[in-house]
C-alpha cells in the first residue's frame, strides 16, 4: 500500500505529469477564449477582435469592487454580469448596424473598440498591474516533499471550465433557447419565418460569449497573474489560434483546440525551449491551415474568413 | 382570408410587383402562376415581411365565433401585415414554406419540427404525433439529419414544420421544384387534403401551372409584376390565351 502511494506520488510529480498539469491550466484558458470567439462567430459571423479587451474591462469593473470591501464571489458575479450585459450592448449598438455590410466593417469596429477600451481602462485604473487575491490557495501541493503542479486554485479552474463547457453544450444542444440560438445562427431568414426573434437571439449569443470570455480573464488575472489592461492580448491570440485550429464554427473543436494547444506548448517549452514554445501555436496554425483550412472539427466546407 | 390591395414592391429601380390586388379565401387553395420573374416569390416574401412594401396593403382576416350574451356571433379580427416584422407575422399564424424548402440541414428532422412548434401554443408531443401520422416517413427518420433526406422528404419536412404550428394561412413557394412528377402529384394531393381538412387558406406559388391548376380552387396569373387574370381555377385552365401566353401550356 505504502509502496503504491509512493509510486503514485512519484507519478503525479513526474516531469510528464507536471507539464500536463501546467499545460492543462493554460489550455482551459485558451479553450474558454476560443469558445467565446466561436459562439460569436457562429451567431453573427464577426471575429471579435475586442474579445480580450472586453473581458479585461469587465474584470476590472467587477474585481476592483474588492477595494470597497465586497466579498470575492460578489465581485466575481458582478464581473460576469457586466461582461454579459456588455456583450449584448456591443452587439446591439456597434455590430447590428453593420449586418449586411462588407465583412471588414465589423472587424474594423472591433479593433477600434479594442483600442478604446484599453485607453479607457488606463485612464480609470492606470496601466500598472494590480494584484487581487484568489479565493483558493495557489501554492502547489507537496506530496512527501515532491512538488505536484496542482493547487486548490488550479483544481477550481479546471472545475469552473468544465462546468462552463458542459453548461454551454447543454444550453445549445438540449434546450429550446439553444434550438432558437442555433437556428438564428444557421438560417436567420428561415428562423424568422418560424417565429424566432432572431435579433434577440444574436444579442443573447454575444452576451453568453462575453460572459465566458470574462470568466477566462478572471482565471488569468486572479492571484499571482495580476490585472492590467493588456493582460488578455496574448491569450486572445492563442485563443484565436485554438479556434482556427478546431474550426471557427465548432464549439467542441474550440475546446479541444485550446486544450491541445496549451498542453503542446508546455511540453515544447519544457523539452525544447521557451522560444520554441512561443512559436508552437503559429506552427500548429500553419500546419492545420495547410491540411484542413476549415479547421479540424468544422462541418462546413467553405470558410468566409 | 387574405386581402391583397394595390400592392407594389420595388427592388431599387426595378418594379417587382405593381398594383397587385386579389383575395385568397379561407379554406381554399389560391394558385399564383406565372413565368420566371413574374413576381410570384416577391409576392409571398412581401406577405411575410421579408421584402419592403412600397405601396398598398395586405390584410389577414380571421373570422371566428364569439359568445355575446350567450349567443354565438361571428366576429372578424383583421391585421394589416404591412410594416409588421417577419417573426410577428409568423406568430400570427402565417406559415411560409420558402422556395428551396429552407429545412435546416444541420438539424435533425425532429429539431426542425421542434423549431416549427416553438413559437406557437401547440403541445409539442401532440404536434409531432400529428405530423408523423400525416408524413410517416418523417417519423421513421426523426433522429436523422435533414441533410440526409431526399428532395421529396425535405419538402414534406418543410411542410410539416410549417403545419405543426397550426397556421391559419399557408404560403407555399414552388413546392414541386426539383421533384419527380409522381412525387409532385403526391405532394399536390397532400396539399389539397390538408387545405380541406384544416380549413387552411393556402396560397400556392407554382411555375408548374398544370399540376397546380389541378388542385387549386382559384388562380391568379402574374406577368412581369402585374395581375393579368384572377378567377376560379377552371376558368383560368380553360382560357386558351392565358394558357398559351402566360402559362406555357400548349393545346393537348
Amino acid at each position: 500500500m505504502i509502496a503504491l502511494l509512493a509510486s503514485l506520488d512519484s507519478f503525479l510529480s513526474s516531469r510528464i505529469m507536471t507539464d500536463l498539469f501546467y499545460g492543462l491550466a493554460l489550455g482551459v484558458i485558451y479553450a474558454l477564449v476560443a469558445l467565446s470567439l466561436v459562439i460569436i462567430w457562429q451567431s453573427t459571423h464577426v471575429l471579435n477582435f475586442a474579445q480580450g479587451a472586453m473581458a479585461t474591462f469587465a474584470t476590472f469593473v467587477g474585481m476592483t469592487q474588492l477595494d470597497r470591501g465586497l466579498n470575492w464571489w460578489v465581485c466575481f458575479a458582478i464581473a460576469i454580469l457586466f461582461g454579459f450585459l456588455f456583450g449584448g450592448f456591443t452587439e446591439r449598438v456597434l455590430i447590428r448596424p453593420l449586418y449586411g455590410k462588407p465583412e471588414i466593417n465589423p472587424i474594423v469596429v472591433m479593433v477600434g473598440l479594442l483600442g478604446l477600451l484599453e485607453a479607457i481602462g488606463q485612464t480609470f485604473w492606470s496601466s500598472s498591474t494590480r494584484n487581487y487575491p484568489a479565493p483558493f490557495s495557489q501554492d502547489y501541493w507537496q506530496l512527501h516533499g515532491r512538488l505536484v503542479a496542482l493547487s486548490a486554485w488550479v483544481i477550481f479552474e479546471f472545475f469552473l471550465a468544465v462546468v462552463i463547457m458542459v453548461s454551454i453544450l447543454i444550453l445549445f444542444q438540449f434546450t429550446n433557447i439553444g434550438l432558437r440560438l442555433r437556428a438564428a445562427a444557421l438560417a436567420p431568414e428561415v428562423a424568422r419565418l418560424l417565429g424566432v426573434r432572431v435579433n434577440r437571439m444574436l444579442t443573447l449569443g454575444w452576451m453568453i460569449a462575453s460572459a465566458v470570455g470574462t470568466i477566462a480573464a478572471i482565471i488569468v488575472t486572479a492571484g499571482t497573474g495580476g490585472l492590467n489592461v493588456n493582460v488578455m492580448d496574448a491569450f486572445f491570440v492563442s485563443g484565436f489560434i485554438a479556434a482556427a485550429i478546431g474550426g471557427l464554427d465548432s464549439p467542441v473543436g474550440a475546446v479541444i483546440g485550446g486544450i491541445v494547444l496549451g498542453v503542446t506548448t508546455d511540453f515544447v517549452r519544457d523539452y525544447w525551449s521557451g522560444n520554441a514554445a512561443q512559436l508552437t501555436p503559429l506552427v500548429a496554425l500553419l500546419v492545420v491551415l495547410m491540411i484542413r483550412p476549415e479547421g479540424l472539427f468544422s462541418k462546413s466546407t467553405t470558410r468566409r474568413v | 382570408m387574405i386581402k391583397v390591395e394595390n400592392l407594389s414592391v420595388n427592388y431599387g429601380a426595378v418594379q417587382a410587383l405593381r398594383d397587385v390586388s386579389f383575395t385568397a379565401k379561407t379554406g381554399v387553395i389560391t394558385a399564383v402562376l406565372g413565368a420566371n420573374g413574374a413576381g410570384k416569390t416577391s409576392l409571398l416574401r412581401s406577405m411575410s415581411g421579408l421584402v419592403k412594401i412600397a405601396n398598398g396593403s395586405i390584410t389577414i382576416e380571421d373570422a371566428h365565433t364569439v359568445m355575446v350574451d350567450g349567443h354565438p356571433q361571428s366576429a372578424v379580427e383583421s391585421h394589416e401585415l404591412r410594416g409588421m416584422k417577419t417573426e410577428d407575422i409568423a406568430r400570427l399564424g402565417v406559415g411560409h414554406v420558402p422556395e428551396g424548402r429552407g429545412v435546416i440541414a444541420e438539424f435533425t428532422v425532429e429539431e426542425n419540427l421542434r423549431l416549427g412548434a416553438l413559437s406557437s401554443k401547440v403541445n409539442l408531443a401532440e404536434g409531432l404525433a400529428r405530423q408523423f401520422e400525416q408524413f410517416p416517413v418523417l417519423g421513421e427518420r426523426r433522429k436523422q439529419y435533414a441533410s440526409t433526406l431526399s428532395g421529396g422528404e425535405r419538402q414534406m419536412l418543410a411542410m410539416a414544420r410549417a403545419l405543426i404550428a397550426e397556421p391559419k394561412v399557408l404560403l407555399l413557394d414552388e413546392p414541386s421544384l426539383g421533384l419527380a412528377p409522381l412525387v409532385t402529384a403526391d405532394m399536390m394531393a397532400t396539399i389539397r387534403q390538408l387545405c380541406e381538412s384544416q380549413g387552411l387558406t393556402v396560397i400556392l406559388v407554382e411555375q408548374n401551372a398544370k399540376s397546380a391548376l389541378r388542385i387549386a380552387h382559384d388562380a391568379v396569373v402574374l406577368h412581369i409584376g402585374s395581375v393579368v387574370a384572377a378567377a376560379d381555377a377552371a376558368t383560368v385552365a380553360a382560357d386558351d390565351q392565358l394558357r398559351h401566353y402566360y402559362l406555357g401550356l400548349v393545346q393537348e
